[in-house]
């Protein structure tokens, strides 16, 4: 058999081609966002779009499901926060074709805002939890899931983790199952949660949830690999592969990958065949509560830590004590951070706010979110996408009753302004808000990788869409001074930003050029010179915090292979010493 | 075989990610269990990135902590020290004598720190070569990357695999020669 190597995100996607997935719908977020961009290849068997957010998208699918085929949504682990909604009452309803919610957790939160374990939402909506452990599992498993969310009547959440999703394995294909399209008929005390509905459909859920826990004692995605009877350990997902590489050979497993509801009468013979029972996971001591709970005595969360992504050389020293050996080199490397690319018309933005004594700036989840590190140092909050507007509304709202004198923006960008920011915008105008909108409008979703968003002009599929105004909808709720303006020109945006402020009727800012990495659009590329004769060695062009600007021999210097000619640091030069060329070929 | 561990650092954009593929390939042709595992997100903004690729008769882990590495290919040299504890204490590493600022530096907050290279050396068999320059003399700074895989091939043995060929197959068709040259060029450069 042929063999691929695959990432789990990548191996998901082919997992729901062969199982036969009609519908899929996601919003992208780091680390699940791979998943639906290897969908596409798929789209003469089935349908696959970028939601403008994770609720819309669990809508989207639930629906399909509901509609009667096999579907599909995916988000990262703060995309459930905003899915939870339908999420917790599909669990009442149950479904017609199979429905997958997955979920990719981000322990360590490399690109996340917290480490929160999605596992406790499966218990939570009393839906089944199903966890692979590698690229190969992200394939069978979810084939699986769809055969457990139609025999349990019920949604099934697959969760992943950074280093399943982004971890590539060996895998091999199979062919697609083609499951029969279920007829779809009206059944309003199914799909439609009036109280009087809800109330009859819990007891169906708990029914349901014991026979799946029933089933869990027998799937054929929990095993046994029973080896000596000194120790054993329980795990699932990734912690499976660091603890095989971390207890010796003669331990036996039960790696389980159906987790919610636990197979415990499974658990229960495992136990008394060992003389010493581990459970092994990563984040909390998820199976370890309810393992503790039935009166089996296991180690685990007294050892090791429920914070922070595990590895075989993290999980030895936590569980044996053995540190791993390093040496002293007597050097230490300075940070590199993350930075607002060269060109990034963001900079423009943060620049100008950074000028602002009395200026707050709420900001929200996006490439932007680098406007907050220095020198720019220009964002004083960032909680979820979309929050930059209701929470900027929040805090105007108490500088304004504690007789604070602060000027505060709320920003979003484009995606998120579609994603959750329309909401705040609302706000803001029916509450009277005394603080200013501001859309930094890139034409995509750049962070997670270029994505396209309803405002952007097409769809996952590569087709042509409605690219929807922004400045449309903000004039449709009644911002009468919608302020547009290329944040690459230093002057124009200082005087957007007085004239928002110094407007009598309700004001937006809508700060727009394209991102520089996107590829269908042609960029008026060239290159900035230092006339270092000019140049008074005033590091004022450091003050834009561009990569590609820095002070050699005390003189300005700009790296011509990172330079794309965006003059933002020659128009804060005060003595013209950076000047624009053409590119050179 | 028991697993090998190779780590694969240096500065988004430099090529670290394509490198790992190359190697990935040749591995599996040679029928090797396999897994690599990515940083994404965030680090694609200029930050650092870090690739690992680990193989043998069964592979578990897609991920090392510290003093596991066998080899460690970093492609900036200030990275080599940043990701220098990864590697086993008789680990390799293999250095492009390279300093690239980071935004840090680049603001003037930090200096770029002296005797990176000096301190790996007096604490690991390193392998070094200005990869940056080799690929500039073969008119494409792009193919530093493959310079520093050809390096590599001399840093560990890797059994019977023809890389050439490897390199033939993952490339795009026109930039097959220009990486033959910097495979070439990389693998005679490397001094110890």
């Amino acid at each position: 058999m042929e063999k691929h190597l695959l990432s789990g995100n990548e191996a998901i996607a082919r997992g729901a081609y062969e199982a036969g997935v009609k519908v899929c719908s996601a919003y992208p977020g780091t680390p699940s966002t791979e998943i639906f961009e290897s969908l596409p290849q798929y789209k003469d068997a089935l349908y696959c779009e970028w939601a403008p957010n994770e609720k819309v998208a669990t809508e989207v699918a639930y629906g399909a499901a509901i509609g009667g085929v096999r579907s599909l949504c995916a988000m990262k682990h703060v995309g459930l926060n905003v899915a939870a909604d339908p999420l917790f009452t599909a669990a009442y309803n149950g479904v017609n074709g199979g429905f997958v919610i997955v979920t990719a957790d981000d322990p360590s939160m490399h690109s996340s805002q917290n480490e929160q374990d999605n596992r406790y939402y499966a218990r939570a909506a009393k839906v089944a939890l199903i966890e692979p452990s590698d690229s190969q599992e992200c394939i069978d498993f979810l084939k699986e899931a769809y055969r457990i969310s139609e025999r349990f009547d019920m949604p099934v959440i697959f969760r992943t983790t950074t280093n399943i999703s982004h971890s590539k394995s060996l895998v091999t294909f199979s062919g697609r199952e083609e499951p029969e399209p279920i007829a779809y008929k009206r059944n309003a005390g199914k799909f439609s949660c009036s109280p009087a509905n809800a109330y009859r459909n819990h007891p169906k859920v708990e029914k349901n949830l014991r026979a799946l826990a029933e089933y869990g004692n027998c799937c054929p995605i929990n095993k046994l690999e029973l080896r000596g009877g000194k120790v054993g350990v329980i795990t699932a997902s990734v912690a499976y592969q660091y603890a095989k590489d971390v207890f010796p050979e003669d331990t036996s497993f039960l790696k389980l990958g159906l987790t919610w509801p636990l197979p415990m009468d499974l658990i229960r013979d495992f136990a008394s065949r060992v003389e010493k029972l581990y459970v092994i996971e990563e984040l909390e001591g998820f199976m370890e509560q309810e393992i503790r709970a039935a009166g089996i005595e296991c180690v685990g969360k007294e050892l090791v830590s429920n914070m922070y992504e595990l590895n075989p050389q993290r999980l030895r020293e936590l569980l044996f004590g053995v540190k791993p050996e390093t040496k002293a080199l007597g050097v230490a490397p300075v940070s590199r951070p993350p930075t607002l690319c060269p060109g990034c018309p963001h900079r423009g933005f943060f620049y100008t706010m950074s000028k602002g004594k009395d200026f707050v700036i709420a900001g929200d989840i996006g490439c932007y979110t680098l406007g907050a590190n220095a020198p720019l140092s220009a964002m004083d909050t960032c909680i979820c996408m979309g929050g930059g507007f209701s929470v900027g509304m929040g805090m105007s709202k108490a500088f304004e009753l504690s007789g604070q004198k602060k000027k505060v923006f709320g920003v979003v960008g484009d995606s998120t302004f579609f994603h959750s920011g329309m909401t705040g915008a609302a706000e803001i105008l029916y509450n009277k808000g005394h603080m200013i909108p501001v859309v930094l409008d890139n034409h995509i979703t750049g962070m997670t990788g270029h994505q396209d968003n309803p405002g952007s002009g097409y769809t996952l599929q590569g087709e042509i869409a409605a690219a929807i105004k922004i400045e449309d909808v903000l004039h449709a709720y009644g911002y009468e001074n919608v302020i547009i303006v290329d944040p690459q020109d230093l002057s124009a945006m200082q005087k957007a930003v007085d004239d928002a402020l110094a407007s009598e009727v309700p004001a937006a800012i809508i700060a727009r050029r394209p991102c520089l990495l996107i590829k269908r659009i042609k960029h008026d590329l060239a290159q900035c010179e230092v006339d270092t004769a000019k140049c008074i060695g005033c590091k004022k062009c450091l003050s834009v915090g561009c990569p590609a600007v820095m002070v050699r021999d005390k003189k300005s210097s700009i790296d011509p292979t990172q330079c794309v000619g965006c003059t933002l640091c020659a128009q804060v030069c005060p003595v013209g010493a950076i000047t624009r060329k053409e590119k050179k070929a | 075989m028991s697993t090998k561990s190779a780590i694969l650092v240096g500065v988004g954009g430099q090529g670290a990610i394509l490198t790992a593929k190359v190697l990935v390939n040749g591995l599996m042709k040679a029928g090797y269990d396999v897994k690599m595992s990515e940083v994404h997100g965030m680090s694609q903004r200029g930050g650092s990135v870090s690739t690992q690729v680990h193989w043998g008769d069964k592979v578990y882990s897609p991920v090392i902590g510290h003093g596991a590495a066998d080899l460690l290919v970093a492609f900036e040299k200030m990275e080599a020290v940043r990701y220098a504890p990864f590697l086993k204490s008789d680990g390799v590493a293999v250095i492009n004598d390279y300093a690239l600022p980071s935004a840090t530096i680049a603001a003037g907050l930090a200096e770029y720190p002296e005797g990176c290279l000096e301190a790996m050396q007096a604490n690991y068999r390193c392998f070094t070569l200005n990869a940056a320059e080799i690929a500039a003399g073969l008119g494409s700074p792009k193919c530093m990357n493959i310079v520093l895989f050809g390096a590599m091939t001399r840093a560990l043995h890797f059994g019977e695999i023809d890389w050439e060929s490897v390199i033939r197959e993952t490339v795009p068709q026109k930039f097959v020669e220009l990486n033959l040259a910097a495979f070439r060029a990389g693998r005679d450069a490397v001094k110890e």
